[in-house]
């Protein structure tokens, strides 16, 4: 079932074009030392979070990582409450206790991002196990980068999905660094054929096409709501930015020719643009006031986020136990 | 009334929990058709089928977390963790992920779980299958330890930790699934941070957890026959503490020995004696003390092992100096 209407399209886009954003403003707070602690900057793979996130829907869960604002914001999250958590401030997702890199949203089904590297594949997998024990039609997608594919608990949890056959699609995105190191010096082999050893169907796709990951994954997760899963997905993309924001001075891990030809040459954004003028679903008029009303929303969110109050010194040791 | 075992009672607890509540079910080794090697869950998959009752392959850390996103979404998961050792596998499932979650969230994730473990050394298990780490736990805020004493608490405490809605972690000691004690036909739960004064007793409180509870309450009947009156008191659960019923024994008989299986540096006996200490500086006539395992690996051979566990007869040595103000060093 492929996107076909114009409104797929333009929600699509615009997805994408409030990743870019919020990330462009969480990174500028960053650097005039408005934001405390530091945080992961997922532009350049905005094309895999709104994807895989428009074809799914609230009741469907993800697990997010470090680099978690992209998929935050194409699970459904609100600037506001997104830029307050960033800030630290009582009115974020989190009351401010879990910040960029903790930040979760289960009203639309993101159980969080994670700051161990491949800590949550647990999680997505145990969220797919209770689908199925619950008779429950929910697909939960797992998202970690080429990274974590060096963690022994991926492994573990892949065999039990593939055994059990759980609704869940782990989607490795691969930005081609594992924090300041190329992929090829932490993985041997082939990335898909580390799922295909367990029997799980694998596939690779050209992470910065958001129609391929879409029309991909809108299939694994019918098929995965039936039994069909699990499965594994490769995503081809890449970080503008370095591992964290303060990576500055990068040029010992990767060149300034090679990040200029994925932004110049790749960009998911840029490609989506073009393609819908083409195809006369927008005209530049349109994309211009698309990206005007996020601009304006982002800076308002800012603002308001900004002047929030921080949470009561009395929230400290709240939330230590549920009741 | 009636008596059974302290695996009885575990056995139990779980399958009403699990008639009472469709989303509690069990993961781990060999629960299902082998009931566990200590065989405390036998039975439970013919009753509830292999979809609520897991076997899985050994991979501790992957199963502890996705009881953590079951638990996350959802369902009430009891994790079985066949040796207590091997929570050093899952520390970061256990420790990173489940007892932050609801922090984290701003209280808005929940993660009920319980992972029942054991502890307890003498069973000529070595260094690797021996070792009684609750206080490592202990230490993490966000996670509860429970530490059934008999049949009756493990019972109780059970259902108790499946109700809650933080993880829970339960140590069971291996060596007591054998013993017998009285537990009632009809339903009973043992809240969370409620101590049991065992005995009471005018001169001294022992106070100790799990197996150590009957080396205390073995060394108080002998301390009676000496003309010395011992409190004997359980905490059953060492987070949460009951500090209060702890501190209103200790400040009637102005002496304690704090009791537990876990090494005695950095372990929960010097928290507990800490807390004491602290609170109830002023009613002492001793200084708290501590008797933990020995701060060595569990040793293999039974001369060797037997020794670094604490027993009565240590405990009535101990108890007969302090009360004599033997104990009092001057700086």
């Amino acid at each position: 079932m492929t996107k076909t209407n114009t409104e797929d399209y333009l929600r699509m886009y615009t997805q994408m074009v409030r990743i870019r954003t919020f990330e462009d403003n969480a990174n500028q707070l960053y650097l005039s030392a408005k934001m405390p602690g530091l945080t992961h900057m997922y532009s350049g793979e905005e094309a895999v979070a709104v994807g895989i996130c428009e074809a799914l829907t609230d009741d469907d869960r993800i697990t997010s990582t470090h680099r978690g604002h992209g998929h935050c914001v194409a699970k459904g999250a609100e600037f506001k409450e997104m830029f307050c958590e960033l800030l630290g401030k009582a009115e974020g997702y989190c009351r401010g206790k879990g910040g960029s890199m903790h930040i979760a949203d289960q009203s639309h089904g993101n159980l969080g991002a994670n700051a161990i590297v491949g800590g949550s594949m647990g999680i997505a997998t145990g969220s797919a196990l209770r689908a199925k024990l619950q008779g429950s039609d929910d697909v939960t997608v797992c998202f970690f980068g080429d990274g974590a594919t060096a963690q022994g608990l991926m492994y573990e949890v892949m065999n039990m999905a593939a055994l059990w056959r759980l609704p869940v699609i782990y989607a490795c995105e691969n930005n081609g660094y594992s924090e300041y190191t190329k992929t090829e010096e932490i993985a041997a082999g082939s990335i898909t054929a580390r799922a295909e050893a367990f029997g799980i169907e694998s596939h690779q796709v050209d992470g910065q096409d958001v129609l391929a990951v879409n029309e991909l994954t809108q299939k694994l997760v019918e098929r995965a709501r039936k039994g069909e899963g699990p499965f594994f997905l490769e995503l081809m993309t890449y970080r503008y930015h370095g591992h964290h924001v303060g990576d500055i001075n990068r040029e010992y891990y990767r060149s300034k020719d090679e990040e200029k030809d994925w932004k110049e040459n790749r960009d998911p954004i840029i490609r989506f643009r073009a393609w819908l003028v083409e195809q006369g679903i927008a005209t530049e008029d349109e994309i211009e006031a698309i990206n005007a009303a996020i601009e304006k929303d982002a800076t308002e969110a800012v603002a308001y986020a900004e002047a929030a109050p921080y949470p009561d010194v009395s929230e400290v040791d709240m939330h230590v136990f549920a009741a | 009334m009636r008596e059974i075992t302290l695996s009885q009672a575990v056995n139990e607890a779980i399958a009403e929990e699990m008639r009472r509540d469709p989303t509690v079910f069990l993961m781990g080794e060999d629960v299902a058709e082998a009931g566990t090697p200590f065989k405390v869950l036998s039975g439970l998959v013919e009753e509830f089928g292999t979809e609520r009752v897991l076997d899985t392959p050994i991979s501790e850390p992957g199963f502890v977390g996705m009881a953590v996103g079951a638990a996350m979404t959802g369902a009430r998961p009891i994790v079985d963790l066949m040796f207590g050792d091997f929570i050093y596998l899952v520390m970061d499932q256990l420790c990173n992920q489940a007892a932050k979650q609801h922090y984290m969230s701003g209280g808005k994730l929940t993660v009920p779980m319980v992972l029942r473990t054991n502890m307890g050394a003498t069973r000529r298990s070595a260094a690797q299958h021996s070792q009684s780490l609750q206080a490592i736990v202990a230490h993490i805020p966000g996670l509860k330890v429970a530490m059934p004493s008999s049949a009756y608490e493990a019972k109780g405490l059970m259902k108790t930790a499946i109700r809650d809605n933080n993880p829970v972690v339960i140590f069971e000691d291996k060596l007591m699934y054998q013993d017998k004690a009285p537990v009632p036909e009809e339903e009973y739960l043992i809240p969370f941070g409620e101590a049991h004064v065992k005995r009471e007793g005018s001169d001294i409180t022992l106070i100790g957890t799990s197996s150590m509870v009957q080396v205390a309450e073995k060394a108080a009947e002998m301390l009676a026959a000496e003309g010395i009156s011992a409190e004997v008191i359980d905490p059953r659960t060492i987070v949460p503490l009951d500090e209060a019923t702890l501190l209103a024994s200790v400040k009637k008989t102005s002496r304690a020995i704090v009791i537990d299986e876990g090494h005695q540096s950095y372990g929960a006996t010097a928290e507990i004696a800490s807390r004491l200490n602290e609170k109830a500086f002023y009613h002492l006539d001793a200084p708290v003390l501590r008797m933990g395992a020995m701060d060595v690996p569990v040793p293999f051979s039974p001369a060797l092992e037997d020794i670094t566990v604490p027993t009565a007869e240590q405990v009535v040595e101990n108890a007969r100096k302090l009360c004599a103000g033997e104990m009092i060093h001057a700086a």
